[in-house]
C-alpha cells in the first residue's frame, strides 16, 4: 500500500514539476509577490502632501509650520495664499491636508487661547484622513507641551504614555510578511488541489488512475501529501525572508510554526480536493476557487479587521481557515502566545480540513465520471 | 464566396463570430455566473464585511484604585462610540488579554493616580496598544488621546480651574464627513470586481478553447486576427458593462455611498477600464493557453496586484519609490482613484483625464500583443 501511495506522490510532483508552466507558477510568482507586497501592504502614512495658508505671518506661527515641515511623516510643503485655494488643492489631490492659520492666530495665543487651527482633510481616503489627523494632533499637542513648559503654565494634570506591544515602532511589516505565508502558500496549493482532479477528469487520465488498484481514499491522500510538500516548502521560505531580511522577530517556537503550517495546508487542501471532486470541467473548478479565494481574502482580518464585520459575518469567517491562521502566525512570530490560545485556532482549522477531504474521497467515489 | 478584404465581407465575419461568441454565453451558466451572481455576492459580502471604521473598539481598563476621578476617566471612555470598554483591577488579567487578542488596548491608571492628581504632580496614564495590527493601534491612540482630551476638560470645569489650551486643532473632512470608511472602500472594491471579472471572463474562457482546440477551428476560417480580437472582446465587454451597472447600482442604493459625478463618466471610464482589463485577460490566455496556468496567473498578474497595489487599501504613497512606479502600470491603480474621486467628489477632470489616458495606454498595450502574439498558425 505504501508502494502505491508513494508512486502517486512522485507522479503528482513529477507532473507540476514537468509542465514549464506550473513549475513557473510554484515558484515565481510567490516569490516575487512575496517581495512586492511585503513592501506594497503598508499601514503607515508618509509622504504626506501638506499645504500651508498662514494669513498671520508672524515668529510664533512660522514656529508651529516649521514642527509639520520638520516632521518626517509629511513630505512636501506648499504655501497658499488664499483661502479659495484651499478647496482646489484638496480636490485635485495636490495636497491631502491642508492647514490653515487666520488672522488672528498669534493675538489669539498671547491674549486669548486657545489659537484655532484649522486642519482640512481629504475624506476620499478616510482612513489616510484619520491617520493624518492624528499625527497632526501629536504634533499640536507637542507644541502645546513646550508653550506652556516656557511660558510658566500648569501643565496638564495628567499624560498619556502609549506604548505599542508586540511591534513597538508599529512596522507594517512585522504584521504583512508573516500574514503572506498563509496568503501566498494558500492560493499555489487551492488551485493546484481545485484544478488537479478536475483537469485529469477532462483529460481523462482520471480514468486510467481509476483502473490502477489505488482506492479512492488512498487517491486523495496521494493527491494531498505532494500539495502539502509544496505548502511547507514555499511557508519555509517565506518564514525565512520575514526572519531573515525583514527582521520580523519570532518569538514562538519553530516547532510550533511548522504546526500551524500543516493543519493549515490540510484545511486548504481539503477546501481545494472538495471543489475539486465537485466540479465537473477545470472551469467550474477554478471557479469554485476563485468563489473561495476572494471571500477568504477579504474576510480573513487580513487587511480590514474581523472585529469591523457585522456579527453574522464574524460567525462565518470561523470557517475560514486564512482568518485563524493569520492570527496564530502573527502570535508565533510577535507575541510568544501561550499554547491555548494557538490551539484555539488550530482546531477550527482541523475540523474544516477532516470534513472537507472526508466529503472530497466520499464525492469521489460516487462520482466515477 | 465573400472575398476576405472587403467591408462587408469584414462585417459579416465579424457579426458572425460575436453572435457565435454570444450564444456560447448565454448557453455557458458560468459565463453569466462571474458577470452576474459574482458581482452581487462579492459587493454584498464586502461592503458590510471590508471596514476600518473602528467602533466599539475593545479596550480595558486597569482601575487599581477606583476613586471619582478614575470613574470620570472611565466613562468618559465608555461613553465614547469608539471603545467596548471593560473594567479590570489587576494588570495581569487585562495584559493576558492583550496578549491573547480579546483587547485591542488596556488603560492603566495606577493606585496613586488620584492622590497624585490631588497633590498636583503629574499623573501618568499607560496605554498599552496591540501592535500586531498597527492601523488599529493607531486609531486607538488617536481616540484614547481625544477622550482624554474631553476628560480634562471635565475636570479642569470641576475644579472652576480653566484649562489652557495653546492652540487647538479644528478638523474639517471634506467629502466624507462622517469618516466612513466604506464610503470609499465600496468604489475601490467596484474597480477589484470589475478587474476580477474582466480577467477572469476572458483569460478562462479563451483559454478553454485553446485547450478543447476549438481555437484552431477558428484559426482554420478567413478570419483575420483583429476580427477575432474584436470579435470576442465584444460580448465579454456587454456582459462586463453589465456587471458594472449591477454593481454602481448597489454601491448607491444598498450601501448608500454618494454618487457626485455624472454617470456617463462613471460609465465611459468604466468602459476603458473594461477593455484594459479584458485585454489582458485575452492575452493571458494568448500566452498560458491551459486553463490552471491561466487562472493562476490571472490571480497573480490582476486579482491580487488589484487588492494591494491599486490604493484600494494600501496608501500609494506611502509605498517604496519602486513599488510605486509599478503601480504606474496597473490599469485598477487609475480606476480606484477616478472612482474614489467620481463617487465622493464630483467630475474633477484634473483627476479623471490623466486615469484615463493611463488605462488606455495599458489597454492598447495589451491589445497590440495579444494581436502579435495570436498567429494564425496550428502550433
Amino acid at each position: 500500500m505504501w508502494k502505491r501511495l508513494r508512486a502517486l506522490i512522485v507522479k503528482e510532483l513529477l507532473a507540476v514539476w514537468h509542465d514549464k508552466r506550473t513549475r513557473a507558477i510554484v515558484i515565481g510568482p510567490p516569490m516575487i509577490q512575496l517581495v512586492i507586497f511585503s513592501y506594497a501592504a503598508t499601514y503607515d502614512i508618509t509622504n504626506i502632501s501638506l499645504a500651508v495658508l498662514n494669513e498671520d505671518p508672524t515668529p510664533i506661527s512660522r514656529e508651529l509650520i516649521a514642527r509639520f515641515e520638520g516632521a518626517p511623516a509629511f513630505a512636501e510643503v506648499v504655501h497658499l495664499s488664499h483661502i479659495a485655494e484651499i478647496d482646489a488643492a484638496i480636490d485635485s489631490r495636490k495636497a491631502q491636508v491642508v492647514l490653515h492659520l487666520g488672522p488672528d492666530f498669534s493675538r489669539r495665543l498671547m491674549a486669548a487661547p486657545p489659537a484655532p487651527v484649522q486642519i482640512i482633510l481629504d475624506g476620499r481616503r478616510s482612513n489616510t484622513a484619520l491617520v493624518i489627523q492624528g499625527y497632526a494632533n501629536t504634533i499640536i499637542s507637542a507644541f502645546n507641551e513646550d508653550w506652556t513648559r516656557d511660558h510658566g503654565m500648569a501643565p496638564p494634570p495628567a499624560r498619556l504614555a502609549p506604548r505599542a506591544w508586540f511591534n513597538p515602532n508599529l512596522h507594517s511589516q512585522w504584521m504583512i510578511v508573516p500574514s503572506l505565508m498563509g496568503i501566498l502558500t494558500m492560493i499555489v496549493t487551492l488551485i493546484l488541489t481545485a484544478v488537479s482532479v478536475a483537469r485529469e477528469r477532462e483529460l481523462g487520465t482520471m480514468e486510467q488512475l481509476l483502473v490502477t488498484p489505488l482506492r479512492p481514499w488512498e487517491i486523495t491522500l496521494g493527491k494531498t501529501i505532494p500539495a502539502i510538500l509544496i505548502g511547507l516548502g514555499e511557508g519555509t521560505v517565506i518564514a525565512a525572508a520575514a526572519v531573515y531580511w525583514f527582521g520580523v522577530p519570532l518569538t514562538g517556537s519553530v516547532g510550533l510554526l511548522y504546526l500551524s503550517l500543516l493543519v493549515y495546508m490540510l484545511s486548504v487542501i481539503g477546501v481545494g480536493l472538495f471543489i475539486s471532486s465537485l466540479a465537473r470541467t477545470q472551469q467550474q473548478a477554478v471557479l469554485g476557487a476563485f468563489i473561495f479565494v476572494v471571500p477568504a481574502l477579504l474576510l480573513s482580518g487580513f487587511a480590514t479587521p474581523i472585529a469591523n464585520m457585522p456579527e453574522w459575518l464574524q460567525m462565518a469567517t470561523q470557517a475560514n481557515p486564512l482568518r485563524h491562521f493569520l492570527v496564530i502566525i502573527q502570535g508565533i512570530f510577535l507575541k510568544t502566545p501561550p499554547i491555548d490560545v494557538v490551539i484555539e485556532g488550530l482546531w477550527p482549522m482541523l475540523i474544516v480540513g477532516l470534513l472537507t477531504l472526508a466529503a472530497a474521497a466520499w464525492l469521489f467515489r460516487r462520482r466515477l465520471y | 464566396m465573400t472575398p476576405i478584404n472587403t467591408r462587408s465581407g469584414r462585417r459579416r465575419r465579424l457579426l458572425g463570430l460575436v453572435r457565435k461568441e454570444t450564444v456560447q454565453v448565454v448557453r455557458d451558466p458560468s459565463s453569466i455566473a462571474i458577470a452576474f451572481v459574482l458581482p452581487i455576492i462579492l459587493l454584498f459580502l464586502f461592503g458590510y464585511g471590508v471596514s476600518l471604521d473602528a467602533t466599539d473598539v475593545k479596550v480595558g481598563v486597569v482601575v487599581e484604585a477606583p476613586t471619582p476621578e478614575t470613574q470620570g476617566f472611565v466613562n468618559t471612555l465608555s461613553n465614547s462610540p469608539s471603545f467596548d470598554v471593560s473594567v479590570f483591577r489587576h494588570r495581569t488579567s487585562a495584559e493576558n488579554d492583550l496578549i491573547a487578542g480579546r483587547l485591542k488596548g488596556v488603560v492603566v491608571l495606577r493606585a496613586d493616580f488620584s492622590d497624585r492628581l490631588g497633590r498636583g504632580e503629574e499623573a501618568p496614564i499607560q496605554v498599552l496598544l496591540d501592535g500586531t495590527d498597527p492601523n488599529t493601534a493607531r486609531l486607538v491612540q488617536g481616540y484614547v488621546q481625544g477622550a482624554w482630551g474631553k476628560w480634562m476638560e471635565h475636570e479642569a470645569l470641576d475644579r472652576g480651574q480653566p484649562i489652557v489650551v495653546p492652540v487647538a486643532a479644528e478638523a474639517r473632512v471634506r467629502f466624507n464627513p462622517e469618516v466612513s470608511s466604506r464610503n470609499f472602500l465600496v468604489p475601490g472594491l467596484i474597480a477589484i470586481i470589475m478587474s476580477l471579472i474582466g480577467t477572469l471572463l476572458t483569460a478562462l474562457v479563451v483559454s478553454r478553447e485553446w485547450e478543447r482546440g476549438t481555437m484552431e477551428a477558428l484559426m482554420a476560417t478567413p478570419i483575420t486576427i483583429f476580427e477575432l480580437i474584436v470579435g470576442k472582446l465584444i460580448p465579454y465587454f456587454v456582459l462586463g458593462m453589465s456587471g458594472m451597472a449591477l454593481s454602481v447600482g448597489m454601491a448607491v442604493w444598498l450601501f448608500e455611498v454618494p454618487l457626485r459625478g455624472s454617470l456617463w463618466v462613471l460609465f465611459s471610464v468604466g468602459a476603458v477600464f473594461m477593455v484594459a482589463a479584458l485585454g489582458m485577460g485575452l492575452l493571458i490566455s494568448t500566452v498560458a493557453r491551459n486553463q490552471m496556468a491561466a487562472s493562476q496567473i490571472g490571480i497573480v498578474a490582476a486579482f491580487l496586484p488589484a487588492i494591494m497595489l491599486s490604493g484600494f487599501i494600501f496608501d500609494i504613497g506611502s509605498m517604496p519609490v519602486l513599488i510605486q512606479g509599478l503601480t504606474y502600470i496597473l490599469a485598477a491603480r487609475y480606476f480606484v482613484s477616478t472612482l474614489q474621486t467620481l463617487f465622493l467628489v464630483g467630475d474633477v477632470w484634473s483627476v479623471i483625464i490623466p486615469d484615463v489616458l493611463g488605462m488606455a495606454a495599458i489597454a492598447l498595450f495589451f491589445l497590440l500583443v495579444t494581436a502579435r502574439k495570436t498567429r494564425k498558425r496550428l502550433d
